[in-house]
Order: C-alpha cells, then sequence, then structure tokens
C-alpha cells in the first residue's frame, strides 16, 4: 500500500464525536441556499439547488433518525409545487398569457366576491408562472430539510448560550418523551383489545388518552426527581449588581427591539428603527451572556467550529452572496419574465456559484460505517 | 457515613397521623453494601429517599429528626446540592435518562456541578472502562437492553465520585442475567472504590449474598433492625428460599448462599434420601384447552417465532421460560390474537369442548374474551378507570357478566380493598390481583399472564400462587410468562424453554429446571442431585417422617 500523499491527508475524515461537523455550519449552509433560492425562479437553477442539497445529504448524512426526514420534505416540496398549480388552475391567475391550455367552467359568484374567479381560461404562462413559483419555495423548503438531515439537533441545542442551556433540555427531554409516548399509546390500545373493547376508532383512541396522559405525568415526576438528585438546576452565587444588570439589559433589549421593528415597518420613524433595533438586540445579548454566570455548568466535549465547520458555513454564504450579485447583474436569466412563454435560459454564471454548494460533500467528515459495513469488509475479498 | 438521628417521616404536616417510616436511630458506615430489605409498604423507598433528600424537599411529608451523609443534613440541603455526596438511581432507568446518548448521559452529572473539561473527559472514559460500556458509547439509550440501561443509570452517578450510592431495586425489573451484570458492577464499587451503598431490593435470593449488613424494616413503623446478614436473615418475614431451608433444617449460623447451604447439607440429604417427592399429577385425559402447531410468527422481517408446538389441558399450569427477547411474551400475545401467525394455528377449545375451536386473530375481541385472557407485564395497561368499583362495573359489562361478578372477585381476593381507591395508588401485587380480577369477569378457561411477579414482595407473591393453584384446581390452565425460577418452581406442572423462537425445552417442572443450572431454583441447586424443588415439599417429607419410602 502506498503511503498516503498529501492529499490523502486532506481528505475528510472519519466522523467521530471529536471532529463531528459544528451543528451551526450545517445550519449556515442550507441558509445560503435557502437565501440563494429565493433570489431566483429560474426552474433549472432551482433544480440545480435541490441536487446539490440533495447529493450532500446522501454523502454525509449519518444513520440517525432525524437524518431519514429528508424524503419527507422532498414529498412535501412535491406537494407544495403541485398545490401551487391547482391553485392557479382553479383560481385564476393575475398572468394573463395568449397559450390557451384548456377553459374550466366559470363559477359566478355573488358581486362582493368581485375580485375572486372560480375557474376560467387557463393558460401556459400562468401554469408556467405558478410552477416556478412553487418551486422556489419547496426548494427553500428542501434546503431546510437538508439542515435537519444533517446536524443533530440535540447537539445543535447544546451550542446554546448558557442562560438558554435549560430551555435547551426541555426540548431534548420532549422529544424523546415524545416516541415513549406513541409506544404508550400502541400499548395501551392493544390493552383495549385485551378487556374485549374495539381497538380501532376514535372512541377507542379517546379511551387510552387518559391512562396514557397519566403514565407520561407520573413519568415526569420520575423524571424531575431523578434530575434534581443529580444536580439540575444548581446555581452559583452572583453578585447583586450583576443580577441587576442582566435583568436590566434583557428588558430593555426586549424593549429596544419592540420598538425598533415598530419603527422599521411603521409608516414614519424608519430612521430611527434600525439603530433602536441594533442597541436593542446588544442589549438582550448581554443579557443573555452575563444570565449564563448564574449557572454553574460546564460543558462536556462541546462542538468547535474548526477549520471544516469554517469552510461549510462559507460555501453557503458564497452561494448566497453570487447568486445575489448575479440576479443583480442578469435579472432576465435568473428572473425569466411569466409573458411570453419561453424556454428558460441556463445561466452559466449563477449555476457555478450553485455548484459552490457541492463543498460540503468533500470537506465535511464522512459519517461513520453502517454497522453492515465492517462485517463486509471482513469477507475475504 | 449515613446517620440516622431519631428520623420519622409522616405524611401531610404530621398532626396525628401515623409514622410511614421510624423511628430510626443508626449508622451506615463507610464502604459498607447496606441491603434495607422488609415487605412492601414499610418504608424501604422513604428510607432511601431521606438519604438523597427527595424525602422530604421533593415528595412532602414532614421528616423529623436529623439524617446526615457525609456530614451533610438532608434537612437543609436540596437534592441538587447534594448531588456531589449522594447518587440515586431508582427502579426504572428510563425515568432518569435526561439525555440521548451513552456518553452524554455519563458526562450529564458533572456538567451541572460544573467540573472542567479534561475532568469530565477522564472520568467518563474510567467509568466507560468501570462498567463494561466502552462499546456502547456513542449508541442511542433507548436502543439498549434493560440491564445496560441500567448499568448506564448507574454509570451516569458515579461519574461525579458520590461518596453514597442509593439504589431502589435496581434489579426487579432485569432477567436474571442482566441482575448479574448489575450486582458485578456493584460489587466492585464496593471493593474497588469503597462506595457505600444503600440498596433496596425484592428479590433478596438475588442480593442477599452480596450484603456487608442488612437494614430490616419489618412493618411500617417498626423499629428498624440493622445488623450481620445471617442474624438478621434468621429474623426477617421476608426472606429467600435457601434461608428458609436454613431455618427449616436448624443451621446455625443461617447459610447465605447456595454454596453455604450445599456445604452444610450433607445431613439433610442423607435425611431426605429415604423420602421422594410427591410425583406431579398425572396429566388429564381431558381434551387441550389450548392447541398451537407449528406456529411461525415474523414482526416486519424478523422471524420472532418458529415451528413452535404446545398444548394445554384443563386444569394444568405452564411456565414459559427463557431470556428476554426469546419469544415469550410474543407468544402469549399471540394466543389472545394480537399477532397473526405467519404459519402453523392456534386454536382455543370452544365453548363446552362441543362447539367449533376458535381461532384467535380471527374472532373479535369481545367473544375471545370468553375464550382466553391476558394479563400483561405491567398490570396498569388493562386498568383504564378512576376507582376500582368503575373498574370492575366497566368489566363486567366487557365480558357481558352479571353486575357484580368482578367485585365478587376482587373481593375473594383482594379483601382489604376498597371501592372508591383509584387503581394507580394499589401496592403492585395488589393491582396486580385486580388486573387479574378484570379479566377473570369474563370466566376464560385459558389464563395466560406475563410476568407477573415483577415489583412483588413474598407476601403477595405467596398470594398470587395460593390464587392460580386454585383457578387451575377449577379446570383453568394458567400459562406464564417469567424469569422467576422459584415461582415456576412452586406452581408450574410444565415447564417450556423458548430460545431464538424455538421451544428448546418442554417437560414436567421438574425434570426440566434441575436439567439446567440457570433455571434450577436455589432448593434444587441445594439438595442435587435429589430432586427437590421447594422448601414445602421438604417441610411436608419431613413431617411425614417414613411416609414415602
Amino acid at each position: 500500500m502506498p503511503a498516503p500523499g498529501p492529499l490523502a491527508r486532506l481528505a475528510a475524515p472519519q466522523a467521530t464525536r471529536s471532529n463531528a461537523l459544528h451543528a451551526g455550519a450545517w445550519w449556515l449552509w442550507a441558509l445560503g441556499l435557502a437565501a440563494a433560492a429565493s433570489r431566483t425562479t429560474n426552474p433549472l437553477l432551482l433544480a440545480l439547488l435541490v441536487t446539490v442539497a440533495g447529493y450532500v445529504v446522501a454523502a454525509r448524512r449519518t444513520d440517525a433518525p432525524w437524518a431519514h426526514a429528508f424524503r419527507f420534505f422532498l414529498l412535501l416540496g412535491a406537494f407544495v409545487v403541485v398545490l401551487r398549480v391547482l391553485f392557479a388552475v382553479l383560481l385564476g391567475s393575475p398572468i394573463g398569457g395568449t397559450r390557451l391550455l384548456f377553459t374550466l367552467p366559470e363559477m359566478p359568484l355573488p358581486g362582493w366576491l368581485e375580485s375572486v374567479r372560480l375557474g376560467g381560461r387557463v393558460t401556459g404562462e400562468a401554469v408556467m408562472f405558478a410552477a416556478c413559483d412553487g418551486l422556489r419555495l419547496a426548494t427553500l423548503l428542501i434546503c431546510l430539510g437538508a439542515a435537519n438531515a444533517l446536524a443533530n439537533p440535540a447537539r445543535l441545542l447544546k451550542s446554546l448560550p448558557g442562560a438558554l442551556y435549560e430551555a435547551g433540555v426541555a426540548v431534548v427531554v420532549a422529544m424523546t418523551f415524545a416516541p415513549q409516548l406513541v409506544a404508550d399509546l400502541l400499548r395501551l390500545r392493544d390493552a383495549r383489545r385485551l378487556r374485549g373493547r374495539r381497538d380501532r376508532g376514535v372512541r377507542a383512541l379517546l379511551g387510552v388518552a387518559r391512562p396514557v396522559l397519566e403514565g407520561a405525568l407520573e413519568r415526569s415526576v420520575a423524571l424531575a426527581a431523578a434530575m434534581d438528585a443529580r444536580g439540575y438546576g444548581r446555581t452559583a452565587e452572583v453578585p447583586r449588581a450583576v443580577r441587576r444588570t442582566t435583568t436590566a439589559l434583557t428588558l430593555g433589549g426586549l424593549l429596544g427591539v419592540c420598538a425598533g421593528s415598530y419603527g422599521l415597518l411603521a409608516a414614519e420613524g424608519a430612521g430611527l428603527g434600525l439603530p433602536l433595533l441594533a442597541a436593542g438586540l446588544l442589549a438582550a445579548l448581554g443579557g443573555l451572556l452575563l444570565g449564563g454566570r448564574r449557572s454553574a455548568r460546564s460543558r462536556y466535549r462541546p462542538d468547535r467550529f474548526g477549520a471544516r465547520a469554517w469552510l461549510v458555513a462559507g460555501a453557503g454564504a458564497a452561494v448566497a452572496v453570487l447568486v445575489g450579485l448575479a440576479s443583480a447583474a442578469d435579472p432576465l436569466a435568473l428572473n425569466p419574465p411569466a409573458v411570453p412563454l419561453t424556454a428558460p435560459a441556463f445561466p452559466p454564471g449563477a449555476a457555478a456559484a450553485v455548484l459552490l454548494g457541492l463543498l460540503p460533500a468533500v470537506v465535511a467528515p464522512r459519517p461513520a460505517a453502517r454497522p453492515a459495513a465492517p462485517a463486509a469488509k471482513e469477507a475475504p475479498a | 457515613m449515613i446517620r440516622f438521628t431519631q428520623v420519622s417521616v409522616v405524611h401531610g404536616d404530621g398532626d396525628g397521623a401515623d409514622p410511614v417510616l421510624g423511628p430510626v436511630d443508626l449508622t451506615v458506615p463507610e464502604g459498607e453494601l447496606c441491603l434495607v430489605v422488609g415487605p412492601s409498604g414499610a418504608g424501604k423507598s422513604t428510607l432511601l429517599g431521606t438519604v438523597s433528600g427527595l424525602v422530604p424537599h421533593f415528595t412532602g411529608g414532614t421528616l423529623r429528626g436529623r439524617v446526615t451523609v457525609a456530614g451533610r443534613d438532608t434537612r437543609h440541603s436540596r437534592p441538587r446540592d447534594l448531588a456531589d455526596v449522594v447518587g440515586t438511581v431508582g427502579q426504572d432507568p428510563l425515568a432518569h435518562f435526561v439525555t440521548d446518548t451513552v456518553e452524554d448521559e455519563l458526562a450529564y452529572g458533572m456538567e451541572s456541578l460544573g467540573l472542567p473539561q479534561d475532568t469530565m473527559r477522564r472520568r467518563v472514559e474510567e467509568t466507560l472502562d468501570l462498567l463494561g460500556l466502552a462499546d456502547l458509547r456513542d449508541r442511542p439509550i433507548a436502543t439498549l437492553s434493560g440491564g445496560q440501561q441500567q448499568r448506564v443509570a448507574i454509570g451516569s452517578v458515579l461519574t461525579t465520585h458520590p461518596r453514597v450510592l442509593v439504589l431502589d431495586e435496581p434489579t426487579s425489573a432485569l432477567d436474571p442475567a442482566a441482575a448479574e451484570e448489575v450486582l458485578a458492577v456493584l460489587q466492585r464499587l464496593v471493593h474497588d472504590l469503597g462506595t457505600t451503598v444503600l440498596m433496596a431490593e425484592h428479590r433478596l435470593e438475588r442480593v442477599v449474598h452480596h450484603a456487608d449488613r442488612i437494614l430490616l424494616l419489618p412493618a411500617p413503623g417498626a423499629a428498624p433492625v440493622l445488623g450481620e446478614p445471617a442474624a438478621v436473615m434468621a429474623r426477617s418475614p421476608v426472606h429467600p428460599p435457601v434461608v428458609a431451608l436454613g431455618r427449616l433444617a436448624g443451621w446455625d449460623p443461617l447459610p447465605l448462599s447456595v454454596r453455604d447451604a450445599r456445604r452444610r447439607a450433607a445431613g439433610l440429604r442423607e435425611e431426605l434420601t429415604a423420602h421422594t417427592p410427591p410425583p406431579a399429577p398425572a396429566p388429564t385425559r381431558q381434551a387441550p384447552l389450548l392447541t398451537v402447531r407449528r406456529l411461525a410468527v415474523r414482526r416486519g422481517r424478523a422471524e420472532v417465532l418458529r415451528g413452535v408446538d404446545l398444548s394445554v389441558r384443563p386444569g394444568e399450569t405452564v411456565a414459559l421460560m427463557g431470556r428476554n427477547g426469546a419469544g415469550k411474551s410474543t407468544l402469549l400475545r399471540t394466543l389472545v390474537g394480537m399477532h397473526p401467525p405467519a404459519a402453523g394455528s392456534v386454536e382455543l377449545a370452544g365453548a363446552d369442548g362441543g362447539a367449533a375451536p376458535v381461532v384467535p386473530h380471527r374472532t373479535a375481541p369481545g367473544r375471545l374474551l370468553r375464550h382466553a385472557g391476558l394479563v400483561p407485564q405491567d398490570p396498569r395497561d388493562l386498568l383504564f378507570a378512576e376507582t376500582v368499583a368503575a373498574e370492575c362495573a366497566a368489566a363486567d359489562d366487557d365480558a357481558g357478566a352479571a353486575p357484580g361478578t368482578c367485585r365478587a372477585l376482587v373481593t375473594r381476593l383482594l379483601p382489604e380493598v376498597r371501592d372508591a381507591v383509584h387503581p394507580r395508588d394499589l401496592s403492585e401485587g395488589q393491582r396486580l390481583v385486580l388486573a387479574l380480577a378484570v379479566v377473570l369477569a369474563a370466566a376464560p378457561p385459558v389464563l395466560l399472564l406475563d410476568e407477573p411477579t415483577r415489583g412483588l414482595d413474598y407476601a403477595a407473591k405467596a398470594r398470587l400462587v395460593d390464587v392460580l393453584r386454585a383457578l387451575a384446581g377449577r379446570g383453568h390452565c394458567v400459562v406464564l410468562a417469567t424469569h422467576d425460577v422459584e415461582l415456576a418452581a412452586e406452581l408450574a406442572h410444565r415447564t417450556v424453554v423458548l430460545a431464538d423462537g424455538e421451544v428448546v425445552a418442554d417437560g414436567p417442572t421438574a425434570e426440566v429446571v434441575v436439567a439446567s443450572p440457570a433455571f434450577a431454583p436455589q432448593v434444587a441447586k441445594v439438595l442435587a442431585p435429589q430432586p427437590w424443588l421447594t422448601v414445602p415439599q421438604v417441610r411436608a417429607a419431613l413431617n411425614g417422617r417414613g411416609g414415602t419410602a
């Protein structure tokens, strides 16, 4: 076997707990792709974005339950496109167009519903526009689905600032409780059968709802006792001044955020809005950081935001920025007009930018082999 | 290490109510494995709770006197502030876990204490090795077996290096192999790390020989006894079969393990050579109530049962044994139609033996109820109503029985239970018998029980044995899936051993159980090669000296 060359040393290592990619990096990457998708309605570019996200998921997802949810997001995307087209066909579309596909019988509506139309002419332009618009929304959803499949939600919550830690624990506990609740529900439905009652239908479900909830309540009380006995909620002594500053910063910050957003959205006062919002956010953030001092917790093996994480997040940001620039430079190619109906052009520059989103499939650590794989390797070749 | 000074606990604010516990006045020295024994309701859990601070901080009630652990008064320290000296593990490990993977779970307690990162890293590695969990470090906790989960639960409190470990029935829910895993770990902690362990347990035959000292709580509010295991066992109302045998034979000091007992049993074996145990009653010639032929059951793509044959006649009691996951529960569930057979057949005898046989998975639940009844592993699953009276009325209604049938059964089996009690407030044993009564309201000839002795103390178990014997005597057939070899020895005429979904042994209990050390009851191990199974058998033989030669 030849000694590994410099390239082999740069190749992505197998993922272990120590080198696992920071969950936040996956989210930044996915949000970058989503931002790019929001800047274009060109179906070729959108399809390319979905392909890129799908390829990275296929290359780097683990065997964890959340990783299998990607298929669900793909189905959701398809559903969104179909729904959008269906609405355009049934309710008509503001896009006029000349290529008549077919005409639905139009339903006469009372006068006060003048702006709504049911049925009527369906043109090729309108259907095409609706499909592209739906595809954009679907691509956004699929990008979020990719982040969801690639990033471990529990680890993401662990990266929250200390003051939000307990909220994170609550979410993790809820996530483990939900499957237990479903298992309880199935078990008790079986037990109804043992009592000679029907095990299907709404009544059966209602009949077991109360015992299931009672069981869940008992379990939560037991869990609360166990968590308390394991030191959950131990607090450090914090000087009074710090405590007061924390409260002031948090409350003041939240007020600032409210006032700032109002200023931004209201007709006048937009000039004051932005600085107020920024100051409010800063104060709230300071409050959170100071609040973390009250908790004496330390963190076991936190995920590090290393070079590979920067590359993954950077790839997402680059896609967003470059596609944004391309859409400013060549609006016709990225947002082709609906009328007249033409085949969408393929913008090579923007497409190259989107392909940058494939970088994580190379640089992110490879997920560990599935349990079956090592056995296959040991088999005589 | 743990000092109780005039401790008593009363529910509520404590005016006039009887104490749940105490007065307790004693000291548990450092580095000992102290076993807390006593019948249900004697205050074992409450005693453990006062050490971890959960009583009274979490449960309410009034604590009088003082409990100090490593010099800290639990009255003034909340459980979370005691987390660095006391580690607590309960009976259900799933109610203990806060995170989702093994490694995070081990670190959780240390994170709460705010230990530095490198300390945490080192201790997690040490604990993984100590408990043999290194291969499981990245596994989601939900995918582990019961014994592994219990070991993770113990590990998760060990990482904070507590001086005292408090365990409330850590092996009650485990099969014998998993229980051995957990006990081996505890033994190692006491010997290698000098941890003080305070443990309550019902299954004394598993733990009593590991204990350095036994704390006996004879009854609610009665004075506790702390002493050498043999001395305390000599007067304890709850004791394992080997102790019962020792008391019967008048051995002193009492043997606590099978090994000690065998050494002293030579004389007894000699004396017993003149007798033979009563032969198992010959099987009746009546038609079987339950016939299983070449049964296979699949769940998804896995074959859970393969080629299982079984027939049970009226009056017969059959024990199903085998390790966790061998298919015992699946077989019972198939008998009540919850799984359709993938191959082979299951038939229940028709009403009065004359009508056509009943095929469980094709029969409506309401009709099937009159042919076969199953008490599931957790009897709570079967109880839906808010009072015992409502539960009984509903059971009569479900079964189409005359009103009052179920209540009459409950009164016969559990005379002390009142109508207005919530089923969840009953003790484990009472709840099991209530579930049994609910099933019996429809008078099914075939009675199935899944793991009925989980969490039962010896008294509740003895009562269950009486109830089931009476039912078999009246012509029911009983099939019970169990890990409890003592129960099988006492009750079952026949034992069927399942492994990997196949029947590997089927025969009279005395033969099957004695042939395999894993399934042999303590008395059989002590008196081998003679075929004695239970203490009552030996007692009967000794009392009727010269009876059967």
